[in-house]
């Protein structure tokens, strides 16, 4: 661990909401680290939670998931739809041994683009902190492992 | 790395950087980020790649134009500023071009990048990534084609108070039909119960009665009043709205309005709406004198006969019979094309604040009481007198910001408080002569003519403390404060405590949204703010529309407001409605979900997903269907089909599954460290 890691979040935007809180920050010129790379979507309901595993499995270091806030939901009660994933999938995760914590939701109004920048800041703190979660690597030394002859044997 | 011209199937992507002045240049090295797109991205299609100091000109649009016409393109990336912004300029751009817009992809490099970081070499390599995300994501875009729908020229205005009857005759001036339906017997609203109106100092009832007559009146407005809207089916330009009709046991092709039967009903009740329960009415009523319509109604709560099964003095005495008492609740189905929501607000309950005695000390008064006191045609024809009905004040307190300004009870300002309690000084000082206190904390008194007025108040000899009251008692603790209210506050001007002894408190009651706001907002589809309030769909630029198309709102229902802002917001709610009516149809976004029946299991995890009842399940072939005039494009149920059998057009799993695997194709090596023990 020579040099400071910098972790990749990956972020699921709503497009009414968050994704117009990041809109608000940028017009806001609020700064916040350039960890993040948002994607948007029409609704935090959208998010699949294999989008959430593939952007871990793709090297992401963290996934965020941003939403409406409870109540606000522009498609009325989807955000709720949205909170039982993610905490399902966190459970899941922990049992995977990854820290549940590289998933996390946040709840932004379009008003909210200081908070919205405030949460991305703490979150890539966090995440640098839990150190890189480097699936693409472990795959490939699981791939090598897994062609040992030994392991082989073991296996069969 | 070098373009494939010989790949048929491979498509030919245009990525085009934009400066935006040096507003994204200045963080971004857009130059660097162009020549990458092409280098790195060309194996995956990218065959053009520029940069340009405004790529929204004219000279940009014309710029992408030519390259898809000349080089043939079949995707383009614009990465720019917000989609929001300019997703519309450059879809236009491309259908000019000859390629469907939807081919188009926008990259947020200004309000995600340039505006947000400060280092160029991050800020760069951020931009390529997501330029990378924009380009695999494009390649999975599909031809899309807006969906047109047809306007019903039909308008449901839901709330008879000035925002809503203002919306409701613009309408209806047009030549087009509206139902306006008001949950009281009468329309009018709160406009209704005040005597003048700040800063002018006219009579509401003169400028508020010739607009209701004119509204009952009209050949184009439907009048639904002691009616409520039961349920909402449908999307824009075509709803279905059931209205349920509470029975008014009088029926009104019969009846004249000629008011025999509330003279001589023997049942007296307090008034707790109209008079704010200062006056009485009889249990056939109408909320008041200039009621539009003028029939009554037979409350069934108080009326003998409903509680007693005797009486019918009503129908006896009733000249043309119209007194029904076997009417029962009915139900009426409309269709409308849009709906405009003008619902109004609630007063705040000043008994919710103890310490300020409201219900327990006789003297102290609601702003609304006070509206129906200072009313010529209230309940003490317009004399301000204490609770015993005769005795005039000599001193009277104002409390400004009674529950509003509070993180007890709401943080909001209900903006019309400070001109209305300096109009009931002003009342006051006219009618007896009292010395007015006001204890304010701060005075607002924004907009045309409104501070000319307070201006006006000061130099009447009004008393202005600033400073929020403490408490409200009648424990007399000096000398002169016997038998009168005493009111606690620290004067915050000269730093020093002040017991003000009076004989009347006028508490000004802050707004508050409808105690069932909540409940109507998921009726119709929209969203209340964290406080209750209805939300707009921009609070600058689109104070009127709701996030739900073909909703929108006016008056007090979106945020507290006064009468000249809630008859502006009718016009304008009703300018919108006009606006879609004259166009007769509509383009959305095809953003939709669509279920392929071959991959559908019938397994229906998908079927209680969707708040707009969209989902359809055919028990007979067992699959689901979704209805796309219903679907509003959320893609919830896309992600929760475990057979992966429902699409979602314009954020398919490949488009997003694509920008995933782009956005974090260029970032290992940098991101990568030596990880693996050595």
């Amino acid at each position: 661990m020579s040099e400071k890691f910098e972790p990749i979040i990956i972020g699921f935007t709503c497009n009414w909401c968050s994704y117009r809180a990041a809109d608000l920050a940028g017009t806001a010129r609020v700064k916040y680290p350039p960890n993040i790379r948002l994607i948007r979507l029409m609704c935090s309901g959208r998010v699949d939670p294999t989008f959430i595993l593939k952007a871990l499995s793709e090297g992401a270091d963290a996934v965020l998931i941003t939403g409406c806030h409870p109540g606000e939901c522009h498609y009325i009660e989807q955000n709720y739809k949205t909170m039982r994933r993610v905490k399902l999938l966190q459970r899941t995760l922990a049992q995977m041994g990854i820290e549940p914590e590289r998933v996390k939701l946040v709840w932004a109004s379009a008003a909210q683009g200081v908070m919205l920048a405030q949460e991305i800041t703490k979150m890539v703190e966090e995440v640098r902190a839990l150190g890189p979660l480097n699936w693409p690597g472990r795959m490939r030394e699981a791939t090598i492992i897994g062609e040992h002859p030994a392991v082989e044997e073991v296996v069969a | 790395m070098s373009q494939d011209t010989h790949a048929e199937d491979k498509e030919r992507i245009g990525v085009y950087v934009c400066h935006c002045g040096s507003n994204i240049s200045a963080t971004v090295d857009v130059e660097d980020v162009a020549v990458w797109s092409k280098d790195a991205l060309g194996e995956d299609g990218v065959v053009v790649s520029r940069d340009y100091k405004f790529m929204c000109s004219s000279l940009g649009q014309e710029l992408i134009e030519r390259d898809i016409q000349e080089q043939g393109l079949t995707r383009v990336v614009v990465a720019a500023c917000s989609p929001h912004l300019h997703e519309q300029t450059f879809r236009g751009a491309c259908n000019r071009a000859g390629l469907n817009g939807y081919l188009c992809e926008m990259v947020s490099i200004r309000e995600q990048v340039s505006w947000v970081h400060t280092d160029k070499v991050a800020a760069t390599a951020k931009a390529k990534a997501m330029v990378a995300g924009g380009v695999e994501r494009v390649i999975k875009n599909e031809p899309l084609e807006p969906l047109h729908v047809p306007i019903h020229e039909h308008t449901l205005v839901v709330g008879g108070g000035i925002a809503g009857i203002q919306a409701a005759l613009e309408i209806a001036d047009s030549g087009n039909k509206v139902y306006l339906v008001e949950r009281e017997a009468s329309i009018g609203g709160h406009m209704a119960q005040f005597d003048k109106t700040f800063p002018t100092l006219d009579c509401a009832a003169c400028i508020l009665t010739p607009k209701m007559v004119t509204a009952g009146n009209h050949p184009n407005i439907e009048l639904l009043t002691w009616s409520e809207v039961e349920r909402v089916d449908g999307y824009v330009g075509n709803f279905t709205v059931t209205i349920k009709q509470k029975p008014r046991y009088v029926d009104t092709d019969l009846c004249t309005g000629c008011g025999i039967c509330w003279e001589k009903c023997p049942k007296k009740v307090v008034d707790e709406v109209f008079e704010a329960g200062l006056g009485y009415r009889t249990a056939v009523y109408t909320p008041f004198a200039q009621a539009v319509p003028k029939y009554p109604v037979i409350d069934p709560d108080t009326c003998t006969y409903f509680l007693r099964g005797k009486c019918r003095a009503c129908e006896k005495l009733c000249p043309t019979d119209a007194i029904d008492f076997s009417q029962t609740v009915t139900y009426k189905t409309v269709t409308v094309g849009n709906i405009i929501l003008a619902t109004g607000f609630d007063t705040f309950d000043a008994r919710r604040i103890p310490q300020y005695g409201y219900g327990r000390l006789a003297n102290v008064f609601t702003s609304v009481e006070f509206e129906r006191m200072c009313n010529a045609a209230g309940p003490t024809n317009g004399d301000i007198v204490m609770r015993d009905g005769v005795s005039k004040p000599e001193s009277v307190a104002i409390v400004h910001c009674v529950g509003s300004r509070d993180r007890n009870y709401n943080n909001h300002c209900s903006v019309i408080c400070c001109m209305s309690s300096l109009k009931f000084a002003h009342l006051v000082k006219e009618r007896t002569g009292a010395r007015v206190y006001n204890f304010y904390i701060d005075m607002r008194t924004a907009y045309k003519d409104y501070d000319e007025f307070y201006q006006r108040l000061l130099e009447e000899g009004n008393l202005f403390i600033r400073g929020r009251v403490a408490e409200i008692t009648d424990a007399a603790r000096l000398p002169g404060e016997e038998g009168k209210l005493i009111v606690q506050a620290e004067d915050t001007l000269v730093g020093k405590q002040r017991r003000v002894p009076v004989d009347m408190v006028v508490l000004a009651v802050g707004l508050e949204p409808r105690h069932d706001a909540a409940e109507v907002a998921h009726k119709f589809g929209i969203s209340c703010s964290s406080n209750g309030w209805f939300i707009e769909k921009h609070p600058k630029l689109d104070p009127v529309a709701t996030m739900t198309e073909g909703i929108y709102v006016a008056g007090a229902a979106q945020g507290p407001k006064d009468i000249p802002s809630s008859v502006a917001q009718g016009s304008a709610a009703a300018a919108r409605v006009l606006s879609r009516i004259n166009k007769g149809e509509i383009e959305l976004e095809p953003v939709r979900a669509t279920v392929d029946a071959q991959k559908c299991s019938g397994c229906r995890i998908c079927n209680d997903l969707c708040p707009f009842g969209a989902i359809i399940f055919h028990e007979d072939l067992m699959v689901t269907e979704i209805n796309h005039a219903l679907c509003q494009g959320c893609g919830t149920c896309v992600a929760a089909c475990p057979a992966g059998a429902i699409s979602g057009s314009g954020f398919s799993n490949e488009q997003v599954m694509s920008q995933i695997e782009g956005l974090l194709a260029f970032s290992l090596p940098n991101n990568l460290i030596e990880l693996v023990p050595a």
